[in-house]
């Protein structure tokens, strides 16, 4: 077991109060998996992800437990968080286009950043050159400041550079959305390379698009208003979902290669709930076809078949 | 980079030629005639009156058409001449001007530059901790908001009046003649300490809260936030910072530096300090349009010169500018 995450449960203060975008997550990441994390805008999968690496506020920590590699991290705590980031745990951020010091050139960034979590920089610069050459950017770009880069070059780039010291744990949030088709089609296949390659051990690819994760996931999850709603094997959730949200999500996509974004409003009827005062009981509630009684009630995250958990008392 | 400074000079040429055009203009079409206002304070009769007018008419070369005047005005512009002045007739104005500027040059640049760098170490230092934030933040805004005028007078009474212990007006005292000596340069500077300590005041609350609010800025970026996710250091986060933070304040300095020898109006008129400042209000007070025009074509050229030299400097810190340039040319 790679990553375990336990109820884990982050607010965002907020002077209205808690917004409870990420409440009781448990779920596990194998050693290699390439995990899709996927749901509507808001749901809270950036939140997870920042969870995991960089807890600031106005985030608060509320409860739960990380472990990795049967290690605990301490998430909660901004310090002592750094042992872990960069060397055991990276990111791909949302902001990759923005995440280089403009005012200095890529290579001496790349390597004061080095220096200052004592790596020797010079030891680790072939390395660096050989998987500029994997996501063929050319060795002139660590010469450059990052504004002549094109963005595509600049995704490339930080993913380089995020998985520059071998994490066992990659979070790669949405790393394609800025992209054109193709680009996005050559930057996934890096990212399978990477993993393949042991640049990285297990990844979290946090994305709209199920297309992608169609053909680069091991598994999928789903979340829904800041809760998990499902997760199984690519094929489960593609072929056989079993949580409403899920089956409302994939029958939406008119094929595969849709980004589901653009289709939802059309495929759901109803909006997710404010997550700064969410309903008691199942979140999706409101907008759920089969809902009954019992869905007055929380609904427990549970393994209903092998690798196979959903969050639904239908199915529970 | 050629064409980039290339066109970046032909914008200052036609700023000058512009500005000094309209400067050209004060004196010609400002209500008021200024060689009958000399004349009348002459009180001379009316006969000799008359002729002294046409005498000082031809004396200022106002007795020829407009456009002939303008161009005129552009010759002697370029053999450094910028007429006379009527309030000190018949000192040439660059004289007059010339002799203003040192002291401006004396008080304004240490004020500006040492109130620049302490107010950019207290501000990034501010930016720091809540506790220091709490403490240095509000002081900066006390000290920004405080009027010059305000502040020159405070000074004035409490360490000139209550204390005594630093004279309050002009650049040494009368009974002086400027000679290199100690007792001279000490005067000098007793006279000069209060008008630049107010100056130094005011602008150090200004830089200060700048620097605060862009190096807070600056650590909220998506930069800042990435390195911090990758486990860098405070001391390099900050580092990057800073050096980010420091640009606008750059371009800042420049544009106080451009105004230099414009002097400073209101806290040379408190302290009588004899600089252009202090020369203009007494131009203005004299209708001596002449000498008004010397001191705006002055102050036209430090500020376009500052803002060039702003220019340079820019390419040199910030590479943004220097790969917007190959942009262009490219
Ligand atoms: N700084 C913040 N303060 C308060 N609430 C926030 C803040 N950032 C995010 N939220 C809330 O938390 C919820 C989850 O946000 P998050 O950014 O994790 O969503 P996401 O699933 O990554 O969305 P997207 O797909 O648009 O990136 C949203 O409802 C949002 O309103
Ligand atoms: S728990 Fe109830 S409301 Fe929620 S998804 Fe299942 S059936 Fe629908
Ligand atoms: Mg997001």
């Amino acid at each position: 077991m790679s990553l375990q995450v336990e109820n884990l449960k982050v607010y965002y203060q907020t002077l209205g109060g808690d917004v409870k975008a990420l409440d009781g997550a448990t779920f596990s990441v194998a050693d290699g998996e390439i995990m899709g994390l996927a749901g509507e805008s808001g749901c809270g999968k950036t939140t997870l992800g920042h969870s995991l690496i960089r807890l600031t506020p106005p985030m608060r920590f509320i409860e739960g437990r990380v472990t990795l590699d049967g290690k605990e991290l301490p998430v909660w705590d901004m310090e002592e968080m750094n042992v872990f980031r960069f060397k055991k745990i990276s990111i791909i951020p949302q902001y990759a286009m923005n995440a280089m010091n403009p005012t200095r050139k890529i290579g001496k960034m790349t390597a004061e950043l080095l220096e200052s979590r004592r790596v020797n920089a010079q030891a680790t610069w072939p390395e660096l050159k050989r998987r500029l050459d994997l996501v063929e950017l050319s060795h002139d770009v660590l010469n450059m400041y990052p504004i002549e880069l094109s963005g595509g070059m600049k995704q490339r780039m930080v993913m380089v550079l995020s998985t520059l010291l071998d994490p066992s744990l990659l979070i790669a949030d949405e790393i394609t959305s800025a992209l054109d088709v193709s680009s996005q089609k050559a930057v996934v296949e890096m990212l399978v390379e990477f993993r393949n390659q042991r640049c990285c051990n297990s990844v979290i690819v946090i994305t709209h698009d199920i297309s992608i994760l169609y053909q680069i996931a091991d598994s999928i999850m789903i979340m829904y208003a800041g809760q998990l709603a499902e997760k199984a094997p690519t094929e489960t959730i593609i072929h056989a979902p079993r949580h409403p949200y899920t089956q409302l999500l994939i029958s939406s996509l008119p094929e595969i290669g849709v980004k589901h974004d653009e289709k939802r409003l059309s495929g759901i009827p109803g909006r997710p709930p404010l997550l700064l005062d969410p309903p008691a009981g199942c979140r999706f509630r409101e907008r759920c076809p089969v809902a009954f009684d019992a869905c007055l009630e929380p609904p427990p995250f549970t393994e209903v078949a092998s690798d196979h958990f959903v969050a639904c008392w239908k199915e529970a | 980079m050629r064409r980039y400074f290339g066109r970046k000079l032909f914008i200052y040429a036609l700023t000058f030629f512009l500005a000094a055009t309209i400067d050209w203009m004060i004196p010609r079409f400002m209500p008021g005639d200024p060689v009958q206002n000399m004349l009348s304070r002459a009180a001379l009769h009316a006969e000799a009156a008359e002729v002294m007018h046409g005498y000082y008419t031809r004396a200022f070369g106002l007795d020829v058409p407009v456009w002939q005047q303008y161009i005129n005005f552009w010759i002697a512009l370029f053999h450094g001449d910028l007429g006379t002045s009527v309030y000190l007739f018949p000192q040439p104005v660059l004289q007059i001007i010339m002799r203003a500027v040192p002291y401006d040059i004396f008080l304004l640049l240490p004020a500006i530059l040492l109130s620049w760098l302490a107010g950019n170490k207290f501000g990034a230092f501010a930016a720091r901790s809540k506790w220091l934030d709490n403490t240095i933040s509000p002081l900066g805004y006390i000290l920004t908001a405080t009027p010059y005028m305000w502040l020159g007078i405070l000074l004035a009474w409490f360490f000139g009046i209550v204390l005594g212990i630093f004279p309050i007006a002009g650049a040494y005292s009368f009974t002086m003649r400027p000679h290199l000596s100690w007792a001279f340069v000490g005067n000098l500077l007793k006279h000069w300490f209060l008008p630049f300590a107010s100056l130094f005041l005011v602008k150090f609350g200004g830089w200060a809260i700048g620097m605060r609010n862009m190096i807070i800025y600056e650590l909220e970026a998506d930069y800042s936030h990435y390195l911090e996710a990758l486990g860098a250091p405070r001391k390099l986060v900050r580092q990057y910072a800073y050096r980010n933070a420091i640009l606008p304040q750059i371009t800042g300095l420049g544009l106080d530096l451009g105004v230099v020898v414009a002097g400073a109006l209101v806290t040379e008129v408190v302290f009588s300090y004899p600089g252009i400042g202090y020369l203009i209000l007494a131009a203005i007070q004299n209708q001596d349009y002449f000498l008004i025009q010397g001191c705006f074509l002055f102050i036209i050229i430090g500020v376009l010169l500052a803002n060039f030299i702003i220019d340079i400097v820019y390419v040199i810190v910030d590479p943004r500018t220097r790969t917007g340039m190959q942009g262009e040319t490219v």
